[in-house]
């Protein structure tokens, strides 16, 4: 075999040994994706079926049974609130340490990752206390002002690394130009780091989307998102897996592709920047 | 002047954040020296340490340390291991390598509730899951996932969701490698072995210590999957610190107990916290 040959095998071994590694790794997805089409009684078929005659009732009785399409608009009113009053926080603040750094700024961006550190079962008694004394257990807006503050720090770190790398010339050349702080933030900052802003955005609302420990602990009928109305199906009434897999279908097939969308930034807002 | 509209801007940030962590903190602390208990309201009473005396020398403490500290040790292993190779195996070029990319990151958008209930059901069941499928046609009698080893079944569901994370990373941290000295080293007659162990590590040595101490504060408050799946048993089998807590707090209504359980696991995850910051900060220029 000449080396080139040899090169060739290495790749294509290489590349089947990912391939089969990927497939086993999103099999439970693909599983339940299939699932959610066939009848409860195909699910539950041993050996279990592959091909089969699929079926759209299942999400049919899933929106019947538990209304998810009220859950998924919890969801969406939920994590969309949090990520934009997070996004108009934010924003200034990242605006203002990455332009006109002072001598605390890079303590303020540490002790800022630190409040991301403190564990959410540490503060549970308090909040929930919190929550029940304001009427806010079960509402929408409670949850909504709990992820605000969690992704807070990630959404700040996030931007002021975006704004951090906007070439300084330009903007320089817009004061030369006479551009006053307000145009230079609305005509110029903006524009540019509109990308970075909305995938800023876009990992917040995957992680809001994804929270499971609040939701299940702060909500029950009304404000569940629809973490918490999976997790009402762990109680087993019979075996009903092809409408569980429906609901998870439904649950799961936005933030995924989501998520495929932004891997960059979801490494670099998740590691704070530490990796690039 | 410049100065007063810099710290104006930072202000809601800086005070909704403050207020976030001193408030309840703060709460926390002061719950843990009373005897509070939400089913009898009237009675709350100063009792020094007496709280953290009775969540310490609970029997279900030590397991719940135990737990924890195996839950989080394994998934970081697994991940850190596992990651490594597989996105050294995606480094290069292959055929599709962008959908192997797509699917091998997908289960960390799973939300855990959803990951728990898909291997509880229909991978783990004893009877209709796939695994039993497998140990049969294997000639083995299928096993009971859940209820034998428990803590497995956690650790695996979690493994699951995190070693995406790790991939990402490491794939991301891989692309700013220097080719050149990797084709240097090839040059001079290292095998990929060498190029893996002397040049692919010690580049990845940083990003490993990150992911490990991110991966650590999540893990340290593993909850949904525990909750979905286990309830924390068959006894406390698969209970750890942050399901211990919310047992204490929102089915015995111990309030007291559960803060003083809240500080302890607040402690432990800033041990590990004090190093990450150091970690990120030694890297920040502003």
């Amino acid at each position: 075999m000449t080396l080139t040959q040899q090169k060739k095998l290495k790749t294509v071994l290489i590349g089947s040994l990912a391939w089969i590694i990927a497939l086993v790794l999103f099999f439970p997805i693909f599983w339940m994706f299939l699932t959610s089409f066939k009848t409860e009684a195909q699910a539950i078929a041993f050996p279990p079926e592959l091909f089969f005659k699929p079926t759209l009732e299942n999400f049919a009785i899933v929106q019947e049974r538990s209304d998810y399409l009220y859950h998924a608009m919890n969801s969406v009113v939920i994590s969309f609130g949090a990520t934009i009053i997070a996004l108009i926080i934010a924003i200034p603040a990242a605006y203002s340490m990455a332009f006109f750094p002072g001598k605390r700024t890079k303590d303020i961006l540490l002790w800022m990752l630190s409040t991301k550190m403190l564990p959410s079962v540490g503060v549970l008694v308090p909040i929930y206390l919190l929550g029940r004394d304001y009427g806010l257990l079960d509402t929408r807006t409670g949850l909504i002002i709990i992820f605000t503050l969690m992704n807070l720090p990630i959404i700040v770190w996030m931007l002021f690394s975006y704004f951090k790398d906007l070439p300084k010339e330009i903007l320089e050349a817009a004061r030369m130009d006479g551009a006053t702080p307000w145009t230079e933030v609305t005509k110029v900052v903006m524009p540019l780091s509109v990308g970075g802003i909305i995938s800023t955005g876009l990992l917040s609302i995957i992680l809001c989307w994804n929270e499971a420990f609040w939701s299940i602990n702060l909500t029950a009928t009304n404000a569940a998102p629809l973490t918490a109305m999976i997790a009402s199906y762990s109680s087993p009434e019979g075996l009903f897996w092809a409408k569980l897999s429906a609901a998870s279908t439904l649950a799961c097939a936005p933030i995924i592709i989501f998520g495929w969308f932004c891997q960059k930034q979801l490494v670099q807002g998740l590691t704070f920047g530490a990796v690039k | 002047m410049k100065r007063t509209i810099t710290r104006l801007l930072m202000a809601p940030s800086v005070i909704v954040l403050l207020l976030w962590m001193i408030i309840p903190l703060s709460m926390t602390i002061y719950f843990s020296t009373i005897h509070y208990n939400l089913l009898y309201p009237g009675s709350t009473r100063f009792v020094g340490w007496l709280n953290y005396d009775f969540f310490i020398t609970d029997p279900a403490f030590l397991t719940a340390i135990g737990n924890t500290t195996l839950l989080v040790g394994s998934v970081l292993i697994i991940t850190v291991v596992l990651g490594v190779a597989l996105s050294a195996l995606i480094d290069k070029p292959f055929f599709g390598r962008g959908i192997v990319r797509v699917l091998l990151i997908s289960p960390f958008f799973v939300m855990p509730t959803v990951n728990a209930l898909v291997w509880k059901n229909m991978m783990m069941n004893p009877v209709y899951g796939i695994f039993a499928w497998i140990w049969q046609s294997l000639g083995l009698t299928p096993i009971d996932w859940l209820s034998t080893y428990p803590l497995f079944s956690i650790i695996v569901m979690v493994s699951w969701q995190w070693l995406p994370f790790a991939i990402l990373v490491f794939v991301t941290a891989l692309q700013s490698q220097d080719h050149e000295q990797k084709e240097a080293a090839q040059m001079d007659g290292a095998t990929s072995w060498h190029i893996f162990r002397y040049l692919t590590i010690p580049h990845l040595s940083r990003p490993i210590t990150v992911v490990v101490m991110i991966e650590a504060i999540f893990l340290l408050s593993v909850f949904a999957q525990i909750y979905v799946s286990t309830n924390g048993g068959p006894g406390y089998s698969s209970t750890n610190l942050a399901y211990m807590i919310y047992n204490q707090a929102l089915l015995q209504f111990n309030v007291g107990t559960a803060s003083a359980g809240g500080l302890i696991a607040v402690v432990l995850a800033n041990i590990v916290a004090f190093f990450l910051i150091r970690a990120v900060g030694k890297n920040l220029t502003v």
